[in-house]
This record gives structure tokens, C-alpha cells and sequence, in this order.
């Protein structure tokens, strides 16, 4: 992380950037605006294996606070495909920070992921389309995690902003 | 990555150890999986009742198996834990695999 401060010119600084207006139009895009109380919130360097670590610490947090532990299993699915997209799209590997929020907002875990990565192509999210199975030679072996991600999440809001990308969504409760 | 192989009548059984297979995993788990398949036995039967969490990469591995070993052998399931069912249901994978719910119970080990 050295050389990469988040105080209030970086992040943060963007953060206090986006008024109530905007908040009210695109949903809740801020891991700080969000109401509800504050579960987990993590900084760190995108990769593989701080992926899992997070995951692992998430899984253990959520289980102390007694959630529901299929909306613990859905939230770490669900985080695992959007975190590991971060690594492989928006940072193609290279070091880069990576900022979680997950919040309970009373129906269900309010999360927010911000990177300073690359946007989506055309600045849209992915659709849920699977591949086509055919087995077994054109058996997809990618393709798998915006579909999972659209299967389970709900409230999917995403924002390019002062170069960084902000992704919101929400693992229901029930 | 933690695996163990053995027979059980005309079937190769790998057992994953570990619990999670993820981007941080998903190529050791192919290389190893692969390496275990030197040994006979068909169909390959992957024992994942210890696996807590797969995420797509780790299903895309377990795909990149099948896809190697074919058309010769068949990669066949066992064991799913519900968190790793959900994502073979997810992308309709389950349709794909024929996953039986323990591994044969007859083990014997391998050499």
C-alpha cells in the first residue's frame, strides 16, 4: 500500500463529492452514506489471496453477529465473484486498492466496493447471460460470476466516479 | 492443495482437503487434480464434502477437469455441501455432472 493514502484527498475526499440529490437518484453508492449500522469494512490491496482473506474474516464477523447463514453464504458468493472481477478486470492483476463496506440496513446486507481500476466496457455492468452449455468440448470454463452475482443480489447500482468505481448491492435476509 | 486419491471398485476417488477452492486455488486444484488422474480408475469421482466455498474460478477448474479427462473417463460429483450445490445450480452445472450425494463407500486406498 505504500505510496497510496485514502485521507480526505483521496477517497474520501470523493466521498463527501457525491450530495444527497445524487444519492437519492442512483441509490446508495457510498459504504459511508449508507444507513444501518456499520459490519465490516475492509481496505486492501486487490489479489487472490487477500480475496480470500477478507472472505474468511467476513464469513467469521457475519457468524458472531448471528446472520442468517445462508445470507452469510450468498454475501461471501456473491463478494468472491465482484472482488475477483476488481483483481482480474479492473486492476488486470496489478496491485490496487480495493475498499469494502457491508452494512445491515434491516432487510438485508447493504454492501459498497470501491476501486480505482479501470471502468466497465462502456461504463455498464455485465449482464446474467450464461454461455451455452454443450458438453463436452464447449463446456464454458468463465463467464460464470455476473450471473451468479444477478442470481443472488438485488438492488445492483453501479457509478463511475472521480476515477474510481463504486459498486453497490444488496444480499437479502430472507 | 490438499487432495487424496483412492479406489473404490472401477472408480478413481480424489478427496479435496481443503475447503475452499477459489481464485486463489483455482489452478493448483486443476494442476493437482490432473496429476491424480495418472492414476487408473474411471469414472473419476471428486469427494468435495469438505469443500465449504467454490467460486466461479473454482468451478470453471472443476470444468477445465472434466473437459480434460473427456472423452475417455467421466468426472462425476460427490458430496456437494449446500454452498457449493448453490453455485452448480446457479449456472445449471448440476446438469452437466452427475453428482451423487456420498462418495462410494467402499474406499480403498490408492498404492
Amino acid at each position: 500500500m505504500a505510496g497510496r493514502t485514502l485521507g480526505s484527498g483521496g477517497w474520501g475526499g470523493a466521498r463527501s463529492g457525491i450530495g444527497a440529490s445524487q444519492r437519492r437518484r442512483s441509490g446508495a453508492l457510498d459504504g459511508a452514506g449508507v444507513p444501518g449500522p456499520l459490519l465490516f469494512h475492509r481496505r486492501f490491496v486487490a489479489g487472490d489471496q487477500t480475496t480470500r482473506t477478507v472472505l474468511e474474516d467476513l464469513n467469521a464477523t457475519l457468524c458472531e453477529d448471528g446472520l442468517p447463514p445462508k445470507a452469510i453464504s450468498n454475501a461471501e458468493l456473491i463478494l468472491a465473484e465482484v472482488l475477483n472481477n476488481v483483481v482480474e478486470h479492473a486492476y488486470s492483476g496489478d496491485p490496487g486498492l480495493i475498499e469494502l463496506w457491508v452494512r445491515d440496513d434491516g432487510g438485508g446486507l447493504a454492501c459498497t466496493i470501491a476501486d480505482q481500476g479501470v471502468p466497465f466496457p462502456d461504463d455498464v455492468m455485465p449482464g446474467s447471460d450464461l454461455a451455452a452449455i454443450t458438453p463436452p468440448d464447449l463446456l464454458p470454463e468463465g463467464g460464470f460470476g455476473w450471473h451468479i452475482i444477478r442470481s443472488l443480489a438485488v438492488e445492483l447500482h453501479h457509478q463511475r466516479r472521480d476515477g474510481r468505481n463504486l459498486l453497490a448491492l444488496k444480499v437479502p435476509l430472507g | 492443495m490438499d487432495i487424496a486419491t483412492s479406489r473404490a471398485g472401477e472408480s478413481l476417488v480424489i478427496t479435496v482437503n481443503d475447503g475452499r477452492i477459489d481464485a486463489a486455488v483455482a489452478i493448483a486444484f486443476k494442476e493437482a487434480v490432473r496429476r491424480a488422474t495418472d492414476l487408473p480408475g474411471n469414472p473419476v469421482i471428486l469427494d468435495l464434502g469438505k469443500v465449504s466455498f467454490l467460486d466461479s474460478s473454482g468451478l470453471g477448474a472443476v470444468v477445465a477437469v472434466m473437459k480434460f479427462l473427456a472423452p475417455e473417463r467421466r468426472l462425476e460429483l460427490a458430496a456437494l455441501t449446500p454452498p457449493v450445490a448453490k453455485v452448480f445450480r446457479l449456472t445449471r452445472m448440476d446438469s452437466v455432472f452427475t453428482i451423487h450425494h456420498q462418495p462410494p463407500g467402499d474406499l480403498q486406498a490408492v498404492g
